[in-house]
């Protein structure tokens, strides 16, 4: 029986269980909606029309960035969209490239995924910074005692998930901030996987930059945000150079907006931004209380169904957010993901673009099963019965 | 009766539990080639020795799934006496063949005929494929 949530899901299946919300998540009909208004109607640019149909785009185009503002408990001007965490996160190691000199420290994790370390690894590399990990726990967490341990005066950038992507672990991220911000570091947050399930309030963690994307949060694909505190914002240069953004144009120099306009050169995803700002009054109406407590009785029951079964190695039996990393012994992710595709199970297989995870996990894949507020106890139920009959089948082929 | 059954044929099963050809030996004469996809973590690595325009030796080594670890050990043994003409045309008509694209029949794919179930499960192409990618690599300036 679909539940008030399961109803405005026009992709879900009856018989289907679709478990791979961390990658992405479905969308509703009222963003859907948003997005096909606006280009049924609309379908023109922002902040350069006189004409009506630009002046109602750009203001639901603000709307929306002021919702988002609201939802964080950030100011207006401090949200920049951007195309998805990927790019927020490289947007920061751009802008504060010229800030850092050989020598400085960067404190990173093991957790973190591609797009929260790779960027910090190339300018490490270009301009000889040095990259310090925090040792994750015997569970593979991050913990404030060992940041403590990687933190020091050299310490100038701090850049770690709110949220695993694969271990489903809440970072202990305001502690964190506190202490970096004690030695004068800049916390940079991938709140990726945080956002879409629980109430991230900017200004009670004090981070000072945090990234996600729209897609994983019942929004449109190709939209992000870049949080950014407003006092560093000003100070800051553009990345990217085009229309809209500029001040003033001139043979030798050139002015630009105030942030966040600054840094939206071009034609931004408008649609997709209007979609995201309906995303949001969406989670709002559900509410995370009741998103969560819906998680948490999933992810409960699927933890506890797995552990019935013999040959389920589970890594994160302790996670905070409904993930679950976890292997049948002895048969390869890939060949056990396409049984659970014959059977209507939509999991992940493989290294989910965290592959210093995989490392530190001593695994050469994994599968993955998320959950988010659209899902209920039956794809938990059927997640432990596919796996039931995954192993049997595997086992009798000889595996 | 599971659509699996196609994919997971005998010949193949037997490969994965048993590869064949498998270790490098390295040293004068072998080539190799190194492919990785980092989406699912399947990790191959062929080396090949040609002399006078024959295939000599092929070894694999590496980790994966059961398709990319069968399909590595099938092509080695496939590849292995083989003159440089018949194995890249072998090669390149299997590679056809897994990617569900028109391939010449004609010419005998001897048990690596076993993966034309691949066809149907368009997510393990890879799979089945990066082992011959990695020998035609190996071959590549012969």
């Amino acid at each position: 029986m679909a539940d008030k949530f399961q109803k405005e899901f026009p992709q879900l299946k009856p018989g289907h269980s679709y478990l791979d919300s961390a990658a992405m998540s479905l969308k509703p009909e009222c963003v859907i909606g948003k997005v096909d208004d606006y280009y049924c109607r609309l379908s023109v640019n922002v902040h350069r029309g006189l004409y009506p149909e630009s002046i109602e785009a750009s203001a639901l185009y603000e709307e929306a960035r002021a919702k988002i503002a609201r939802f964080l408990n950030a100011s207006k001007d401090e949200i920049v969209y951007t195309r998805g965490t990927t790019n927020s996160l490289n947007m920061v190691t751009r802008f504060l490239t010229g800030s850092l000199k050989e020598g400085d420290e960067i404190i990173t994790s093991e957790l973190e995924h591609h797009s929260s370390f790779l960027p910090w690894q190339a300018l490490a590399k270009s301009k000889g910074l040095i990259l310090k990990f925090v040792p994750l726990d015997q569970d593979g967490r991050i913990t404030v005692d060992n940041f403590k341990k990687v933190l020091s005066a050299k310490t100038k950038i701090v850049a770690l998930t709110y949220v695993s992507n694969v271990m489903g672990y809440i970072t202990p991220i305001e502690e964190i901030i506190g202490l970096a911000h004690e030695k004068g570091a800049l916390v940079i947050v991938d709140a990726a996987q945080a956002v879409p399930h629980f109430k991230v309030d900017v200004k009670a963690i004090d981070a000072d930059f945090l990234a996600f994307s729209g897609h994983k949060m019942l929004g449109p694909t190709g939209i992000g945000i870049l949080y950014g505190k407003k006092a560093l914002l000003d100070k800051l240069e553009p990345v990217e150079y085009g229309g809209d953004m500029i001040d003033d144009v001139g043979k030798e120099v050139s002015s630009w907006k105030k942030p966040p306009y600054r840094f939206e050169a071009g034609t931004m995803p408008i649609a997709e931004a209007i979609g995201l700002g309906e995303a949001v009054t969406c989670l709002n109406r559900y509410g995370f209380d009741n998103i969560s407590k819906k998680e948490k009785l999933i992810h409960e029951t699927a933890l506890r169904e797995l552990a019935k079964i013999d040959g389920v190695k589970i890594y994160n039996p302790g996670a905070d957010t409904a993930i679950i990393a976890f292997n049948l012994e002895n048969i390869p992710s890939h060949d056990a993901v396409s049984f659970y595709a014959e059977k209507g199970v939509s999991v992940r297989a493989g290294q989910h673009c965290a592959e210093l995870l995989a490392d530190w996990l001593g695994i050469a894949s994994s599968l993955r099963a998320s959950f988010y507020l659209y899902n209920d106890v039956e794809d938990a139920l059927r997640l432990a019965e596919v796996t039931k009959q995954a192993i049997a089948y595997f086992r009798n082929l000889g595996f | 009766m599971s659509q699996l059954d196609n994919l997971y044929r005998e010949v193949i099963m037997e490969h994965y539990k048993h590869p064949r050809n498998k270790g490098l030996v390295g040293g004068p004469g072998y080539k190799s080639f190194h492919i990785k996809n980092p989406s699912c973590g399947d990790d191959i690595t062929i080396e090949t020795k040609v002399e006078d325009g024959i295939v000599k030796a092929c070894h694999q080594e590496g980790t994966g799934c059961s398709i990319s670890t069968a399909s590595a050990s099938v092509m080695t043994e496939i590849m292995t006496g083989k003159t440089l003409e018949e194995a890249k045309n072998i090669a390149n008509n299997y590679l056809k063949m897994v990617h569900n694209e028109e391939y010449d029949e004609t010419i005998d794919l001897e048990e690596a005929e076993a993966f034309s179930g691949v066809r149907q499960f368009p997510a393990r192409t890879k799979c089945a494929s990066i082992a011959w990618q990695a020998f035609l690599n190996t071959v590549s300036e012969e």
